[in-house]
C-alpha cells in the first residue's frame, strides 16, 4: 500500500500521553478504558502512573447508537466498573478517537453507573472525522485519515502496543 | 415443513423456539452474551438502552406469574417496552385461535413475542405465521421445549463447574411431561457433556429416551452415584390422578432429594431446580435451602440470560 | 351413447388383460374389447394414446362430509374431486352428522350423490345408534336402503359384550363389520405415534399394542360370531402379522391401508406440521416399510384414500389440537403408482389393489371391464407430473402432507355407466 502517512510509535505515544495526564492525577482520580484498545491503554497507563488508581473498563456493546442496522456485536464482552462512579474524576481512555460515537456511548454508560465530578478524555491518536461535538483533552497524536482508512491498535505476545493503517473498501 | 424455522437463510437465530437444532457455537454465543448483562444487576441503574423503543409482547396462553415476571424484568432491563397479555379460557372459548390473537397483536407495532402455551408446537405455529420482522421466543410449549430454561440451567452449570465435557449430570423425576427436561438433555449433550442421565419411575420417562442420548436409571442409588450436577424436576398433582402415580409420599420416598440421596452424589454436586418447587415431594427443605442448592442463582441468571437471547434476536 | 376408446394400454387385472387395446361403449356398457363390434358407429371417439386405460377406481374410505359438515365439503365438491381422481366408486363412513344410522338418511345420501351423476357411493351403515356403542341399528332396514356393511367409524366401542353381539347380529344377515382397530383408553388424547418423534416433540403418544390390542379382539370376537370383518387402515407392523396369521388359519379377514401411511412415518411430522396429524398416526419406517410389503404379498388387500376433507382454521392450530385427516380422492392414483414404480411392482398389481381387490371386499360385481358389464373406467397418464397445490386440487379440502410436492399420475378422462363424467383434455398428450 503506497502510503505517505507515517504511523506513530503507539509505545511512544503512551509514554506522552502518561506525561500529560501525571500532573492531573488526584486522589479523587479513576482511569477508565474502552474495550478493546482503551483498555489495554489504560491499563499500561495505570502502570505508569500509580496502582492506587482505580481502574475499571467499559464494553459499549448496549449503548451503541447502530444496533437496529447491524445487531448486537457477535463479542460482548461484560464492563467492570468496581470503584463508585459517584464524585470521581473519571480519566476516560480510548485508542482511536474518530466520529466520536464511542466515546458518547461510553459517557452514557458511565453516567448509569453514578455521576461523575468530571470526565477526560484521553487518547493515543485523534484522527479527525468528528461527527458529533465531542473533543479529546489529551491527545497522543493527530493523524489525518481518510474515510477507506482503518487505523488500529494490537497487542502482542509481549504486551507490546503497537499501530496499523489498513486500507477497507468504502 | 421440514426446514427449521429458528434460523433465516443465513443461518442466524430469527426465533428462538427449541434448543433442539443450534449448534453448540450459538449456545455458547448466548451464554457468554449473558456474561455480559449479570453486571447490570448489581448497579443503580440496572438498564441499557439497547431495545429502546422495541415493543415486547408477553403471550402467555397459559398462566405462569414467574416465567413471565422474568421476562418482563428482563425486557425493561433492556429499555422495551413491555406488554402483558394473559389470555385466558375466557377469549379462547370465545373462538379466538392462537393466531387469531397473533395477528390482532401484530397489527400493533409488536417486534417480539414471547409465548407459553399449553400445547407443543404452539410456539412453531406462531412462528410461522408472523410477518418477517417479529421475533418470537418460545417460553414453554406444551411438553416440548422451555428453551431459555435450557439455556439458564446451562448457564448455571457453566458457573459453578467450568467445564461441560468433564461432567455427570442427572436429571430427576416427571421427564415425561417435561418441557425443561427435554431442553436441558438437548443443551447438555450439544455442549458435549459425556454422561447425561434421567433418572424416574418408568411411568414418567417417555419411549425411546434413550435416543436422545441419555442413560436410563430407576434408582436414585444408582442414577445418582458420582455426579456433579443434580436437576429436580417438578411433579405435578395430576400426576397422581392420571394413574402414573400413587401418591406423593412414595414418590418423594424413593425418588425424593434427601441429604442421604444426595450423598450418592459427588460432594460438590450442585443442585438444581427449574422452580416452582413443591417441597417435601420432589425435594427436601434441608436440600433445596442447603449449601449445594444453587436454585436461587438460578434466579438470577435466568434473567442476564434472557436479555441475552432478546438482544441477540432483536438485533436480526 | 356408443364410444370407442382407441390406441390405450388396457389393464384389467380381472381379466389378465394388459395391452394397447381398443375398447368399444354402448348403452352404459361395456359392448366390446379388441375387435368393433359389427355395425358400431361411435357417437364420440376417445384417441387414449399414452394413457393407460384401467376399470375406475374404488376408494373403500372417503368421506364426503355431508349431511352435517357442509363447512368442510359438500358433495358437489368431493363428487367432482373423486372423478377427477379417476374413482368411480366410493365407500363413505357414517360419521357424518347425523350419523348414519337411520335408512332416511341413508336414503337420501344415495339419493343425493346419484343425482349428481359422477361416481357411484356406497354408505357403511352405522353398528351401533349414534355410533356411540351401545345400541345395535336396524341393519337389516339400513341395508336395504343401501349400506353396504357396518362400521362404527373413528368412534370408540369399548363395550365387547356390545361388540360381540353387534358382530354375531350382523353375521346373521351376512353383513361386513368394517372396524378401525384403536383401543379406546390407550390411545386417550393420543395424537402421535409412540416413538422418537413423540417424545422429542412432546407429543401425547398413541403406543402401538393400542392397535394390536384392538385386532387381537376383533379377530377372536370374529372367530367366534362367524361375522365377515375387515379392519380398516393399519399402521403398525406388528397387527400385520396377527392379520397374516388369522388368515392363515381360514378367517374371512379382509383389511385395507391408507395411501399416506405405504409413503410417510411419523418422521414426516417434522416441526409440527399439522397435515402430518392423521388418524390412525403415522408410525415408525419399520411400519411403514412392513405396509409397503404387506400390501405387495397380499396380507393387505387393497389401499384406499381415506379422504378426510378438512376445513383449512381446523389445521391452523398446535398439532395436538389441530383436526386429524388429510385430502385425498385425487391423490390415490398418484400415491399408489408412486408405491408401485419404488416397490418394483406390476402396473397391472398395482391397479388390482384398487379396484379388483376392493371389488371382491365389498362383495360387488365391479372393478373389471368385461363386455356386457358396466362401463366404469379411468383413463389414466402415468407420465404426468403435477404439483399438489390447493388449485390443482378439485376437493374442498386442501390438507395433505404431500402439499407443495410434485406427484406423477392424473386421470385424464372417467366414465361411470359409460358416460364421461370427468375429463381433463387438456393434460392428454396427442397423437
Amino acid at each position: 500500500m503506497t502510503n505517505s502517512i507515517h504511523i506513530p510509535d503507539a509505545e511512544q505515544l503512551l509514554q506522552q500521553l502518561a506525561e500529560q495526564l501525571r500532573p492531573q492525577i488526584t486522589a479523587n482520580s479513576a482511569l477508565v478504558g474502552i474495550h478493546s484498545g482503551g483498555a489495554w491503554v489504560a491499563q499500561r497507563l495505570r502502570e505508569a502512573l500509580g496502582a492506587q488508581i482505580p481502574l475499571g473498563t467499559l464494553d459499549i456493546s448496549f449503548y451503541r447508537d447502530d444496533f437496529s442496522k447491524i445487531g448486537l456485536h457477535p463479542e460482548v464482552k461484560p464492563s467492570d466498573i468496581s470503584f463508585d462512579v459517584e464524585g470521581r474524576e473519571i480519566i476516560l481512555v480510548d485508542d482511536v478517537l474518530y466520529t466520536g460515537r464511542t466515546i458518547r456511548a461510553a459517557m452514557n454508560e458511565l453516567f448509569d453507573y453514578g455521576r461523575p465530578a468530571s470526565i477526560r478524555l484521553a487518547v493515543l491518536v485523534d484522527r479527525g472525522g468528528r461527527e458529533l461535538p465531542i473533543g479529546a483533552d489529551f491527545v497522543g497524536a493527530h493523524l489525518a485519515l481518510t474515510a477507506n482508512q482503518n487505523l488500529q491498535l494490537d497487542q502482542g505476545q509481549d504486551g507490546r502496543l503497537s499501530l496499523s493503517l489498513r486500507q477497507t473498501e468504502k | 415443513m421440514l426446514t427449521n424455522p429458528q434460523l433465516n437463510q443465513h443461518g442466524e437465530l430469527q426465533h428462538l423456539l427449541t434448543i433442539e437444532g443450534l449448534s453448540a457455537g450459538i449456545i455458547r454465543h448466548i451464554l457468554d452474551t449473558a456474561d455480559s448483562f449479570v453486571p447490570v444487576a448489581e448497579r443503580d441503574i440496572k438498564k441499557v438502552p439497547l431495545l429502546r423503543g422495541k415493543a415486547i409482547f408477553n403471550l402467555f396462553f397459559e398462566p405462569s406469574t414467574r416465567t413471565r415476571t422474568t421476562f418482563e424484568i428482563a425486557a425493561k432491563r433492556l429499555s422495551a417496552d413491555v406488554i402483558n397479555l394473559s389470555i385466558g379460557a375466557s377469549s379462547q372459548s370465545k373462538g379466538e385461535t392462537v393466531l387469531d390473537t397473533v395477528n390482532n397483536l401484530a397489527a400493533m407495532q409488536a417486534d417480539m413475542f414471547i409465548v407459553r402455551h399449553s400445547q407443543s408446537g404452539a410456539a412453531h405455529l406462531i412462528a410461522r405465521h408472523v410477518a418477517p420482522h417479529i421475533h418470537v421466543v418460545n417460553a414453554g410449549d406444551g411438553r416440548h421445549a422451555h428453551p431459555t430454561q435450557g439455556l439458564l440451567d446451562m448457564y448455571t452449570i457453566r458457573h459453578y463447574k467450568r467445564d461441560f465435557h468433564e461432567l455427570r449430570v442427572a436429571i430427576v423425576g416427571d421427564v415425561m411431561h417435561s418441557r425443561v427436561a427435554r431442553s436441558q438433555i438437548h443443551a447438555l449433550t450439544t455442549l458435549g457433556v459425556p454422561e447425561v442421565r434421567v433418572v424416574g419411575p418408568k411411568t414418567l420417562l417417555p419411549t425411546g429416551v434413550g435416543k436422545m442420548g441419555v442413560h436410563v436409571y430407576h434408582d436414585m442409588a444408582r442414577g445418582l452415584k458420582d455426579v456433579d450436577v443434580v436437576i429436580m424436576l417438578r411433579l405435578q398433582n395430576e400426576r397422581m390422578k392420571g394413574a402414573l402415580l400413587p401418591s406423593a409420599q412414595e414418590y418423594f420416598k424413593y425418588y425424593g432429594l434427601t441429604p442421604d440421596k444426595l450423598a450418592y452424589a459427588k460432594p460438590d454436586a450442585i443442585v438444581m431446580h427449574p422452580g416452582p418447587m413443591n417441597r417435601g415431594v420432589e425435594i427436601d427443605s434441608s436440600v433445596a435451602d442447603g449449601g449445594q442448592s444453587v436454585i436461587l442463582p438460578q434466579v438470577t441468571f435466568g434473567i442476564a440470560v434472557r436479555m441475552a437471547v432478546m438482544s441477540i434476536l432483536a438485533g436480526k | 351413447m356408443k364410444i370407442h376408446i382407441k390406441n390405450g394400454r388396457l389393464i384389467d387385472p380381472s381379466n389378465g388383460i394388459d395391452a394397447v387395446q381398443d375398447l368399444f361403449i354402448a348403452a352404459g356398457k361395456v359392448l366390446a374389447i379388441g375387435q368393433a363390434p359389427q355395425d358400431f358407429h361411435a357417437n364420440r371417439t376417445i384417441d387414449a394414446t399414452g394413457l393407460v386405460i384401467c376399470p375406475g377406481l374404488i376408494d373403500l374410505s372417503a368421506r364426503l362430509r355431508e349431511p352435517g359438515f357442509e363447512y368442510k365439503a359438500t358433495l358437489e365438491s368431493e363428487m367432482h374431486a373423486a372423478v377427477a381422481g379417476g374413482v368411480t366408486s366410493l365407500v363413505c363412513p357414517p360419521d357424518t352428522d347425523p350419523p348414519l344410522d337411520e335408512p332416511g338418511l341413508v336414503e337420501m345420501l344415495k339419493h343425493r350423490a346419484k343425482s349428481l351423476n359422477q361416481a357411484r357411493v356406497f354408505p357403511l351403515g352405522a353398528l351401533t345408534q349414534k355410533l356411540q356403542g351401545v345400541q345395535l341399528t336396524e341393519m337389516a332396514e339400513l341395508h336395504d336402503a343401501g349400506c353396504i356393511a357396518f362400521s362404527q367409524a373413528d368412534a370408540p366401542l369399548t363395550d365387547t359384550l356390545v361388540l360381540a353381539r353387534a358382530m354375531a347380529y350382523a353375521a346373521t344377515f351376512g353383513f361386513g363389520v368394517w372396524l378401525r382397530p384403536q383401543d379406546a383408553f390407550l390411545a386417550k388424547s393420543g395424537v402421535a405415534h409412540d416413538g422418537e418423534v413423540a417424545t422429542r416433540l412432546g407429543l401425547a403418544p398413541i403406543p402401538s399394542c393400542a392397535e394390536t390390542i384392538a385386532v387381537s379382539t376383533i379377530l377372536l370376537l370374529a372367530r367366534e360370531s362367524g361375522a365377515r370383518v375387515h379392519l380398516c387402515r393399519l399402521s403398525t407392523r406388528e397387527a400385520i402379522a396377527m392379520v397374516a396369521a388369522a388368515k392363515e388359519q381360514g378367517l374371512p379377514v379382509t383389511c385395507d391401508v391408507a395411501v399416506n401411511h405405504l409413503h410417510l412415518c411419523e418422521i414426516d411430522i417434522g416441526f409440527f406440521d399439522s397435515n402430518s396429524h392423521l388418524m390412525p398416526p403415522l408410525r415408525g419406517l419399520r411400519d411403514r416399510d412392513a405396509l409397503r410389503q404387506a400390501l405387495r404379498d397380499g396380507i393387505i388387500d387393497a389401499v384406499c384414500s381415506d379422504h378426510t376433507p378438512v376445513d383449512e382454521d381446523a389445521k391452523l392450530l398446535p398439532f395436538a389440537e389441530a383436526e386429524a385427516g388429510a385430502t385425498g380422492l385425487e391423490l390415490l392414483l398418484p400415491l399408489t403408482l408412486k408405491w408401485a414404480t419404488e416397490m418394483k411392482i406390476p402396473l397391472a398389481a398395482a391397479i388390482a389393489r384398487i379396484t379388483r381387490h376392493p371389488a371382491r371386499i365389498l362383495g360387488l360385481d365391479a372393478g373389471h371391464l368385461t363386455p356386457g358389464h358396466a362401463a366404469d373406467l379411468c383413463l389414466f397418464d402415468p407420465e404426468r407430473a403435477w404439483k399438489v397445490e390447493a388449485k390443482a386440487l378439485k376437493s374442498q379440502g386442501k390438507n395433505t402432507p404431500f402439499l407443495g410436492l410434485e406427484l406423477q399420475g392424473k386421470a385424464v378422462y372417467t366414465l361411470v355407466d359409460g358416460h364421461v363424467v370427468y375429463e381433463n383434455a387438456g393434460v392428454a398428450r396427442h397423437a
